[in-house]
């Protein structure tokens, strides 16, 4: 609290980012964990909450004849113009806003504060909701070509990814520990995932430390022994994300790629997904796009090419897509890195894995993926996210082109996702929130060593508690286990209006088919239930039926879709909040603050 | 006129037809005066494809060896391939072809000549008439008056007959305002707001010329129309510098001198030509296939077209406002008045009044504000985007209006009673159709061609009631409010479902709308 210079201004005027409309004029608090603004100016109140982790950057721009202006912008582009009549008091909050936003250590995160009233036990069943572990055997594993190592149990094989490994059955410790010694930070091959249907698997890793000539006969063995755990096909690919040449520039710096003469029975292939520094500038470019004030067609679509980002995300979809062809159709194993193998080979094997496996278009299956190709492999969400104080550098939009890949499927595909575009942005909301502790730490030592688990929460309980918002009523399993080929022509990208301008609400269609479709689908389930349950009671009036003493008692879950299904919320985890209604530590002010919203958005009371 | 004089070949056996969406297809093709038939007989299974030869925009032919190719490129913008046995036989079809599908006498085309047996030509032809909607307007009637001023077509002939005036203006001073405008198309209303009593009037530009030359009658209607309201807008369609040019041929503006009660505000809209390249470059970009994300978008950009799309909306909002918000009257125009006025005061018309929103509703404004207000379809639809032809007067102004009532409905999902598949079957009939509607230029040249008396009528078709199923919106909530539209560029969008039509994403989209339907009527059944 010590930060808070002044936890009040008045007569703050907040300006429509767009519009030359009249301005709201309220009042902005500052409490510990949020920025509050209150409109008072008009007869319904509205707030806009922002969550001090989420701000990205906060400017303090020159006096003008209206007063002091302060541009504030989040991590998940909600944008505020306001303007404070003092400039002593816009100092005041610049300067607070500057401390808040950007805390020094780990430890005065938000999740560190967070306490949705669990005791201990629920706290440790909402954290074993989700195991990736349980993955590899809902993939068949182990099995005869495949087997989980606890090799790297104590983090001495690999400190940055997770404790259990899926490695080829033939694979010995010598070649194991072999490889990871020619392998960038230890990360070695290591399954991601396995496709049933072919036997062949998605196999990741960091590159090769070879430079120029230097070649390794283990890890050569290693390749070998994923080549071999797919015995009906002759090759494996080895895909490289980067561009050609920045994989050649690392080869002088004893670094690399495979060359082809040295291992037997591989394809290299490279894809050409930029790095993290080029991404971070085509998204700035992008918001760019987003902030003129009243732009052209011509603006826009010429801002929309020069920031690249489209093509950076066709990019990383083309590597997707070229990684689901590899195993649905030519039944071939690929083995993927990058570089350091958690950015750009994260994003390509967790979408190849969705055009795969109808598991991960499921609400649950979304979860269980991003703990395993994103938080258990050592996807360095605290630098990329910019959590902390730290190297700018290191920050980097890696998750945010996953989640709008995945969007752009779903657009192609209306019925083949049991989730809905809130879903989406509710993750990606959480990832820079740290509201929840499951993406805080760089990789998984880091979050034992930092106690994450007795400390924080779960994100993944209160997602699932809430999944009746996050279906799509559209959805049909009767997909089956069809493999998706979407369509990687540039005219199928679009800008994600939903995402980048979710919070001008102007922009968006001002009647959403989803809420509608939500609503009456509810509403259909809600009368079955309770025709279910006066046929129930008849049943017992007659005496057809034992009275089991529960009117109320539902039948058995019909669909996983019936929103009914809340109340018996799954098995390993027990309702961690009663609806939205949480408590918040430590807001001080707030007569108003209402204890109803965690998120920074506006709400209309 | 004898077709078969034009049909060279009219049988070919062992063609392969190639299209979107199906396998290769080997059968039988058959040419006739109005179709090219194709039928497949497999096994027991036999297939039919038909295809109105109006709808051939372009037609390409290359030889291979003893047989021939032709490309056939469609005005609904679908390409499909014919593989012919035989140069001769493929020539020969090629040239019935070219000459069949640009046929200009009107009473040779395929309208006069369908009849299906569920269709009487006795049924009604058009949806109302200008009497009913003025009878039903009972608001209005004491400030407004129905002139039969225009019945022989003589004061202006793209105008219908009956048109709604200020009730204070004698048809002999109407007479005299005719002269005053291009065309003859004075000043008429085209829509009463209920909610305060303001109107939307359209006329063409006003003959003052490089003189400055003045009319005291058309002065006197346009006070009449703000008659105590104290001031009118006058939004016109072209920009200043445009209007300025346009005295030096004769045409020009309302000067503030002459109209000091009227206040113009120039928005620029694009018409004829250049709307007509933009068109063509636009289903180029959407044929380019090349993996370019950067190419797509600058090609994208440079055709304009959404940039025509967001500056349509943008000047409906503009009128819309001027009516709603600020409760003035205003006064649409560009040049010929036949074009961007109506694209313009139609989609205001959405924007501000539910009972155009509903499905008989919105094919009634297009009767009122398009076909009867004269907007010369014939000339506008002869050819689409892949015509090699010479353009001549083609511009995609209505298939510009389809485009931004589709914007509309993506912003307003619940607010009309219409669906896409309504849009894109207007997209389609306008080129090239069954029935006489889009015929001819103004209802002058379609009652002397006897349309209404030979030919079907679309709109009764499409609300027959399996037609008006097919094409009523499942998630329709009528409200009364207005809607109005975001016209920021993120808002607006490509429209796929006509434009990628044709791509195999479209599948998928398609069952998704057959599921939200589904889903709609379950959860409809069950409450």
């Amino acid at each position: 609290m010590e930060h808070i210079l002044t936890p009040k201004v008045e007569e703050v005027k907040l300006l429509d980012r767009y519009t030359a409309k009249k301005p709201a004029i309220g009042t902005l608090y500052l409490t510990a964990t949020h920025l509050i603004f209150v409109e008072t100016s008009c007869n319904t109140r509205k707030e806009t909450w922002m969550l001090h982790h989420l701000i990205a950057t906060v400017e303090k721009l020159p006096l003008t004849a209206m007063g002091c202006p302060l541009h504030i912008s989040c991590k998940n582009f909600h944008v505020a113009h306001f303007v404070i009549s003092s400039e002593r008091d816009c100092q005041n909050v610049h300067q607070s806003l500057v401390r808040l936003s950007q805390p020094g250590k780990v430890e005065e995160l938000y999740a560190f504060l967070y306490n949705p009233k669990q005791d201990d036990d629920e706290r440790r069943n909402g954290w074993g909701f989700i195991d990736s572990a349980m993955d590899f055997k809902r993939m068949g594993l182990p099995n005869e070509f495949w087997e989980m190592t606890d090799l790297n149990k104590n983090y001495e094989l690999c400190s940055t990814y997770h404790s259990e490994l899926g490695i080829p059955k033939t694979a010995s410790k010598g070649t194991v520990f072999g490889s990871a010694k020619f392998r960038s930070r230890g990360r070695i091959p290591t399954l991601s995932y396995y496709h049933k249907e072919s036997n062949a698997a998605i196999c990741r890793c960091s590159q090769p430390l070879s430079g120029l000539s230097g070649r390794c006969v283990e890890d050569e063995e290693m390749l070998q022994a994923i080549s071999r755990a797919n015995p009906k096909s002759t090759f494996m690919y080895v895909v490289d994300t980067r561009p050609k040449l920045n994989a050649m520039a690392n080869r002088a710096a004893g670094k690399g790629y495979e060359n082809e003469d040295n291992y037997s029975n591989i394809r290299f292939q490279f894809v050409g997904i930029e790095n993290i520094h080029v991404m971070r500038n085509s998204l700035q470019k992008l918001l760019e796009v987003c902030a003129m004030k009243s732009p052209t067609m011509s603006d826009y679509l010429t801002g929309l090419e020069n920031s690249g980002w489209l093509r950076h995300i066709k990019a990383v979809m083309d590597a997707g897509v070229f990684l689901a062809k590899a195993l649905a159709e030519d039944k071939a194993s690929v083995l993927v890195h990058c570089s350091d193998g958690w950015d750009r080979t994260a994003q390509v094997c967790s979408l190849a894995s969705i055009l795969l496996d109808p598991f991960y278009r499921t609400i649950k299956g979304l979860m269980v993926l991003i703990e395993k190709e994103w938080i258990s492999m050592g996807h360095k969400f605290t630098q990329r996210c910019g959590h902390v104080d730290g190297d700018p550098k290191e920050v980097s939009p890696v998750f945010t082109q996953f989640i709008e890949c995945l969007w752009n499927l779903m657009e192609q595909y209306p019925c083949g996702f049991e989730y809905n575009e809130k879903y989406l942005l509710e993750i990606h909301n959480h990832v820079y929130s740290c509201q929840f502790g499951n993406f805080i730490g760089n990789c998984q030592r880091e979050r034992e060593e930092m106690r994450l688990y007795e400390r924080t929460f779960s994100v993944w309980p209160f997602l699932w508690e809430n999944r009746h918002q996050y279906r799509n009523p559209l959805h049909k399993c009767s997909l089956g286990r069809e493999v998706l080929r979407p369509s990687t022509l540039p005219l199928n990208f679009k800008f994600w209006c939903g995402m980048y301008n979710h919070f001008d609400k102007g922009m968006q269609p001002k009647q959403s088919i989803l809420d509608h479709l939500l609503t009456i689908t509810q509403k259909k389930a809600e009368g079955e239930k309770k025709m279910t349950d006066l046929q129930r009671q008849l049943a017992v009036m007659d005496g057809v039926l034992a009275d089991q003493g529960s009117p109320t008692g539902t039948p058995p879950e019909q669909t996983s879709l019936s929103p009914e299904s809340v109340s018996h919320t799954a098995e390993n985890a027990k309702p961690l909040m009663n609806g939205a209604a949480v408590e918040e530590a430590e807001i001080e002010l707030v007569p108003t603050a209402g204890s109803e919203k965690m998120e920074p958005v506006a709400i209309e009371n | 006129m004898e077709f078969s004089e034009h049909i060279k070949t009219a049988n070919v056996e062992d063609v392969v037809l190639r299209r979107p969406f199906h396998p290769p297809m080997q059968g039988t093709l058959c040419v006739t005066g109005h179709h090219l038939l194709f039928s497949n007989r497999d096994g027991d299974s036999s297939r039919l494809v038909l295809l109105l030869l109006r709808n051939i925009d372009a037609i390409e032919k290359r030889p291979s060896g003893s047989s021939g190719t032709i490309t056939l490129k469609c005005k609904d913008l679908c390409v499909l391939q014919l593989d012919i046995p035989g140069m001769e036989e493929c020539l020969n079809i090629a040239r019935s072809i070219e000459y069949l599908s640009s046929l200009d006498i009107v009473s040779d085309m395929y309208p006069f000549f369908y009849r299906p047996l569920k269709l009487s030509l006795q049924d009604q032809w058009g949806l109302s008439s200008a009497e009913q909607n003025y009878a039903q307007m009972e608001e209005l009637q004491d400030r407004w008056r129905l002139s039969h001023v225009n019945k022989d077509y003589s004061v202006c002939p793209s105008y219908p007959p009956a048109v709604i005036v200020p009730h204070s203006i004698d048809d002999e001073t109407l007479v005299k305002v005719a002269k005053f405008r291009q065309g003859g198309r004075f000043p008429v209303l085209c829509y009463y707001h209920r909610k305060n009593g303001m109107v939307i009037m359209r006329s063409s530009q006003p003959l003052t010329g490089a003189n400055r030359k003045r009319c005291r009658e058309d002065e006197l209607l346009l006070q009449a129309v703000i008659d105590g309201s104290g001031l009118g807008y006058i939004i016109d369609t072209r920009s200043n510098q445009q209007a300025q040019q346009a005295r030096m041929t004769g045409g020009g503006f309302e000067s503030k001198s002459s109209y000091s009660c009227w206040k113009r505000l120039h928005r620029q809209l694009e018409r004829g030509k250049v709307l007509q390249e933009s068109l063509i470059k636009l289903v180029e970009a959407c044929g380019d296939h090349s993996h370019s994300v950067d190419r797509w978008l600058s090609k994208l950009e440079n055709s304009k077209w959404l940039s025509h799309v967001h500056t349509a909306l943008a000047t409906a909002g503009l009128l819309a406002e001027c009516v709603e918000r600020d409760g003035h009257s205003v006064l649409v125009h560009g040049s010929e008045g036949t074009d961007t006025t109506l694209l313009v005061s139609s989609l205001a018309q959405l924007i501000l009044d539910p009972k155009t929103r509903t499905l008989a509703g919105f094919l009634g404004l297009l009767e009122r504000e398009w076909l009867l207000a004269g907007h010369p379809f014939q000339q506008r639809c002869a050819h689409s985007a892949y015509s090699h032809a010479r353009l001549r007067l083609e511009a995609p102004v209505f298939v510009l209006l389809l485009d931004c009532v589709w914007q509309l409905a993506r912003q307003f999902p619940l607010a009309m009673g219409f669906s896409e598949p309504l849009l894109l079957r207007l997209a389609m009939e306008v080129y090239a159709s069954d029935y006489g509607t889009f015929l001819c230029n103004s209802d002058q040249e379609r009652c002397a061609a006897g349309v209404k008396e030979r030919t079907h009528c679309l709109f009764q078709f499409l609300l027959k009631p399996s037609e008006r199923e097919r094409y009523s919106n499942p998630l329709y909530e009528p409200t009364e409010l207005a809607i109005w539209p975001s016209v920021q560029p993120q808002s607006l969008q490509l429209w796929r479902g006509l434009f990628l039509r044709w791509t195999q994403h479209a599948v998928h989209l398609e069952k998704a709308q057959e599921e939200l339907r589904n889903l709609v009527i379950e959860c409809r059944g069950a409450s």
